[in-house]
Formats: C-alpha cells, structure tokens, sequence
C-alpha cells in the first residue's frame, strides 16, 4: 500500500553563510549567482576563527574553521547570538589530511598517533569544536552521505524544524583530501553552506522553502565554472538553491540527491 | 512523541551472531572480550571480535562495497530473518518510503589503513582496487544497506564518534513522524580497526584487561565490534504484549570539552531527562538503565552524577553490556537497544560483566549479578567525543495504552 499524497516539508531561511572557491561569503555572492557579475574561481579563504579559545583555534582544522565562518555568517545574518540552536552537519568526508596523517602514521613503524591527531579524527570533531565555541548545549546531528551530504543535511535539519517546532541551523562543509587520497576523492578546495531555518516566518526571513522529495531532473549550472564546482564538492551541490534565493523570486529547483532520488524545492521570497 | 514500534530487530557482536546466542550469552554471563590478536596490532589490551568476518563474501553485485565493515553489515543483516522483514516492508510501503539511518564512527578506515601499506613505492599512490567512496568513506555502510535491499527513499550515516546508533533512532523518529517515510531501517556497524586501538590507546583509555565498567578500579575500554539492526514502523492497531516500542529520545551537546565528559554529566543530565519528557514518563517508569559504563575512570564516574541527578539517589537497577561486548564505539547504540528489547521480552536484568567491587562513590544500584524481574521500560545511554550525548527509552506494547 504505497502513500500517493506528495509531503512538503516547509520551513523559513533566516540566514546563510557561504564560503567557496570564488565565493567570500553570502552578500557578495549573490551577484554571481544571478549572473550580474561573473564567476571567477579563485583559491577558498577561510577566515581565523575569533570566537574559539587559543589552544583550540591551534587545534582546529580547516573544516572545523570553514563550519565556524559559514555558520557565524548565518546566525549574524539572522540576528541571532548565543540561541542554543539545534544543528546539523553534513560533511561527504572528514578532516583529510588528519585522515591523511593518521593513516601514514598506522602504515609506518612508529604507529604512536597523538591525541589530538585522533580526537580530531572523529567524523563530529567539527560539531564538537562548534558546540565548546558557541556554547550551545542543544542536540547536533552528525551525517554523512558522500555525494548526497547537502541532501542528506537538508532533509534532516527540515524534520528538527517540522516536528520538533525549532530553529536549527544546518552546515554542509567539505575539505580536500591531500594525495594519495586526492587522487581517490578529488575535491579540489573548501566549500561550506550554513542555512538557518525557523518554523515560523520573521522579521529577517529572506525566504520560504517547500521541500519534497521528486524523481525530476536536477537543476544544473549554464555557466561552465559553476556548473563544474557543482559537481566537483558535494557541499556545492546546494549552490542552485542559493541561486533560486538570490534571484528573489518564486521558482522551483531540484537538487541532486541520491541517483534518481532528487529534492524539489519550492522557493518564496519573503 | 508517538510510539514506533521496533517490529524485528538483531544483533551481532563478540559474544554471538543474531538474538538468540546473544540472549544465551547474556543469560549465561558468558565471556567472550580476549586478549588483542587484531592484524598486526601490538597492544597489551582486550578486544571483542566478530569471529569469521573474513570469511564472510559480498552478494554478488556488491563485491565493490568489499571492507570488514560492510562484511560485518551483511553478516548482521543475515541473522534472525531481518532481510526479509525489511523486504517484506519495502513490498508494503514501497522501495521509496523506508529510509535507512546507519551509525558508526570508523566505516571502512580498515581498507585505507591497509592500501597506506600497499603505495606504489615510486608514485606514493594508492592500490588502484582500492575504492574509497563504497569502503572507507563515513557513508558506506548506509550506501551498502540500501542497495542490499534496493530502497530508493532517504539515507544516511550519522556518525557521532560513541553515541552515533542511538541518534539514528531519533532521525529516523523525526523522518517517520513528518511522513516523508513510512518505515526506517536503523542500525550500527562498527569494526576493529588501527585507528581507533591505536588511537584510544594514544589517550591512554584502554584498559590492559576485559573493561570492568563502574569498578572500584576500572581503568579504560575494549574495543569490541558489532552489527546491529532494527526496524522501525508506526505501530499497529493489533500490537502483541511484547512488543517493544521506541518511546522517548533525548539529545544534548556538553559543550565542554573534545574527548572527556563533562565532569558533572550535565549534557548526559539533559539527555536524559528529554528522553523521559519526551516519552511523558517520569524516573520512577524507568525499570532498568542500559548504561554507557564504558569503564573509563571519568566516563563512569560523569554519567553516575547524571544518572543521579536525574533519578535521585534510589536509581533503577543499572548495568552497563560493555563488560560482554566491548565498546562497539559507533554501534554501542543500536546494540545496546537490542539488549535493552532483550531484557524486556525476556524479562531480566543482564547483571554487569568483569566488575569484582562496584565503585561506591559513584553510587549506583549497579547489577553484578543477572536478575529475573519483569520490565516494562528501559533506557539505553550514549555518550561520545565531542560531547554528544543520546539517551533512548524503550518499552513493552502491554505498558502502554497502545494494546
């Protein structure tokens, strides 16, 4: 007895943060985005993470950094400080080259690998790090779903906000793998997006999102460069979204999910 | 939140593959933690493995997705008739409505560990059958469950170090109640692996005998391995008695510190306490506590002040499995949920295993001993690095106004 009615998830973006090859964060993206001004791929810079205390911010990753500035981005961005959010991350890998380090260390004769080499090495070592920097007590989910992460994040930081009745705040960051791993997994630099969803609509909703699962075609790039870094890290695959935000008004998208399974995307500007 | 009942459920760990040689082993208090004899390991520590990984072979279309951990997956998968169950399940509500929320900490590393030994001495590159998105990548296991049953709804990893298939119960709960699925495979897999022996032994956290979790003198873990599975659905009007029912989840996040408690359990506190808010129960509803008990001297002694603080000084009798399983890391949760089911339907507390003298400081009603008592309510704890903390509470159809 299969279900025929269609569910939507719906939910209010607050805020977003964005950090890209060629992308610095979400204001001046957002030229690009609509094609106003060109897209010109240049090397990701990520910002030092103020807000971690010195011993961790020596410690902290680029993954750990990239997750902090796309999610500071959005919560500044929706007026919001210390709010105790429920979060989500989505990362297709963990921090590379600690994976690097530890596997080179395991292959050699002395495999003695330092604590900090393997506290860092769990797949929530963002999240934990996070949690310690904005003091938030609150649940955090931790996921992966290789090519499908920003899927996979977006759909569960959707059931928090329609079941639970909460804010949450949902970060997709990816890392490059240093060789022999580059080779294995080519992602070519850093990528984060942060969302900040809300139940309810506010004063700072920038749009409504309606979120269905579909079999329909995902949206891809005209422009050659975006459409390549789309699919060259998986954080990047929810760029089109980003782009329907930005053109400020209401359309469709469809995001790439996992092989047919896709996700449709009703957006409203608010 | 509204009840999910686990409609079939297995296990497989150290001490037996699939529910009744591990209710066997529980009933018998059977040990099974030995010492470390893993690959090339050279560590003075105790390990529980999954005998006969190695000889377990990939369905025929999956020989890609070949890696300890995804053997282990297939193995578990096999046990107790729960491939059939979750075909049986697809074919009701179709491939697209059941998701799949796996947990585990380390996926595949086991693979890449290996091929790091296997670089082509003049390039440094990797083998080339070595495969990194279905082996090593945090996803595998999901990816591999899913096209095993040819499910085509959600999945995902959660991969939350030691708390990460207890947190599938809580995704899975959330995916279900919003109807976007009608049914969820959950589960845990976790493997022995270099880098989790080396690494806990890096902090100085394994002990050099069986772990005696909540000891006077415990001094640290066992790794041990697992696959466990569960299938969740909404219940039914015609629930039988024993049915066992997911009724409360409850996440925190201790904010404190990347690889010790919070010295107080305040996360494991508010863990806890939204579990049972969750479920409408208060403490007294609670007949047994599944611990974390990962016999670390901190771990223990942070979740007892939590487990006090919540249910005061008389807590419920408490055990912790790991004595018998060795922490299954990524998979202690969905193993843990399974004994807990055990110990309702069957009616017993499993007394803890390897703990000579209970810790009187931390202050307990600590099982040494199995005890016949009937159960209605169980909760399960897990707690991992980073702070991220899941506490579960499961009960009997028959306890609530369900039946």
């Amino acid at each position: 007895m299969a279900t025929e009615q269609r569910i939507e998830l719906a939910a209010y973006i607050e805020g977003i943060g964005l950090l890209g090859p060629g992308f610095n964060d979400w204001p001046s993206s957002r030229a690009i985005l609509v094609g106003s001004q060109p897209y010109q791929s240049s090397k990701t810079v990520i910002p030092t993470p103020e807000l971690l205390p010195a011993a961790e911010r020596r410690r902290a990753s680029d993954i750990v950094k990239l997750t902090l500035a796309t999610s500071l981005e959005a919560i500044a961005a929706a007026g919001l400080q210390q709010e105790n959010l429920p979060s989500v991350f989505t990362f297709s890998n963990g921090d590379g080259i600690n994976c690097h380090s530890i596997c080179e260390m395991l292959a050699s004769n002395d495999r003695q690998i330092s604590p900090t080499r393997f506290h860092n090495s769990v797949h929530n070592a963002a999240a934990g790090y996070w949690s310690i920097a904005t003091e938030t007590m609150a649940t955090s989910s931790v996921l992966c779903a290789f090519d499908a992460s920003f899927g996979a994040g977006l759909l569960d930081a959707l059931t928090q906000v329609v079941v639970e009745d909460t804010r949450c705040i949902l970060m997709a960051s990816d890392t490059p793998y240093p060789e022999p791993m580059f080779s294995k997994r080519p992602i070519p630099d850093n990528c984060g997006i942060a969302l900040l969803l809300a139940p309810q609509a506010s004063q700072k909703t920038i749009t409504q999102i309606k979120v269905s699962i579909t079999n329909d075609k995902a949206d891809m790039f005209s422009d050659t460069a975006l459409e390549t870094l789309r699919m060259a890290i998986p954080a990047a695959r929810g760029l089109p979204l980003l782009q329907a935000i930005a053109q400020q008004k209401k359309r469709r998208v469809v995001l790439d999910y996992l092989g047919n399974t896709r996700i449709a995307i009703e957006v409203s500007p608010c | 939140m509204k009840p999910l009942l686990l409609s079939h459920f297995t296990a497989t760990s150290c001490i037996g593959r699939g529910l009744r040689p591990t209710l066997d082993a529980l009933q018998q208090g059977r040990k099974a933690l030995k010492p470390c004899d893993f690959e090339t390991v050279d560590l003075t520590t105790f390990i529980g493995e999954v005998e006969g990984v190695d000889t377990v072979k990939m369905a025929p279309d999956m020989t890609d997705y070949d890696c300890r951990n995804n053997r282990l997956a297939q193995l578990g998968l096999e046990q107790d008739g729960f491939s059939d169950a979750v075909n049986s399940a697809a074919e009701k509500y179709g491939r697209d409505r059941v998701g799949v929320f796996i947990g585990t900490s380390t996926s595949g590393i086991l693979e890449t560990e290996l091929a790091f030994r296997n670089r082509n001495p003049e390039t440094g590159a990797l083998p080339a059958d070595f495969i990194y998105g279905k082996t090593q990548n945090t996803y595998s296991v999901a990816d591999f469950t899913r096209r095993y049953f040819k499910l085509t709804g959600p999945a995902v990893v959660v991969s939350s170090a030691c708390s990460s298939s207890a947190k599938v119960f809580s995704a899975a709960r959330r995916m279900i109640e919003t109807g976007l699925i009608d049914a969820a495979v959950v589960g845990g897999v976790d493997t022995l692996c270099l880098t989790t022996l080396y690494g806990f032994n890096s902090l100085g956290l394994l002990s050099t005998q069986a772990c005696r979790p909540y000891d006077i003198a415990r001094d640290g873990i066992s790794i041990g391995e697992a696959a466990a599975f569960a299938l969740l659905e909404r219940p039914d009007s015609n629930l039988q008695a024993d049915a066992v029912l997911l009724l409360g989840t409850g996440e925190s996040s201790d904010a404190y510190h990347m690889s010790s408690p919070h010295p107080e359990g305040l996360g494991a506190r508010m863990a806890m306490q939204q579990a049972l808010q969750s479920a409408g129960l208060v403490p007294t509803d609670i007949d047994y506590i599944n611990l974390h008990g990962t016999a670390t001297p901190s771990n223990d002694a942070a979740e007892a002040k939590a487990v006090i603080a919540v249910f005061g000084q008389g807590t419920p009798p408490c055990s912790s499995s790991k004595g018998a399983t060795g922490h299954t890391l990524g998979a202690a949760g969905a193993v843990e949920a399974v004994i807990c089911a055990l110990a309702l339907q069957h009616g017993f507390i499993p007394g803890g295993l390897n703990t000579n003298e209970t810790d009187p400081l931390l202050g307990l009603n600590y099982q040494l001993k199995n005890r016949d008592q009937t159960l209605y309510r169980a909760m399960s704890n897990s707690f991992g690095f980073g702070g991220t903390n899941c506490s579960l509470i499961f009960g009997l159809a028959q306890a609530e106004r369900l039946v």
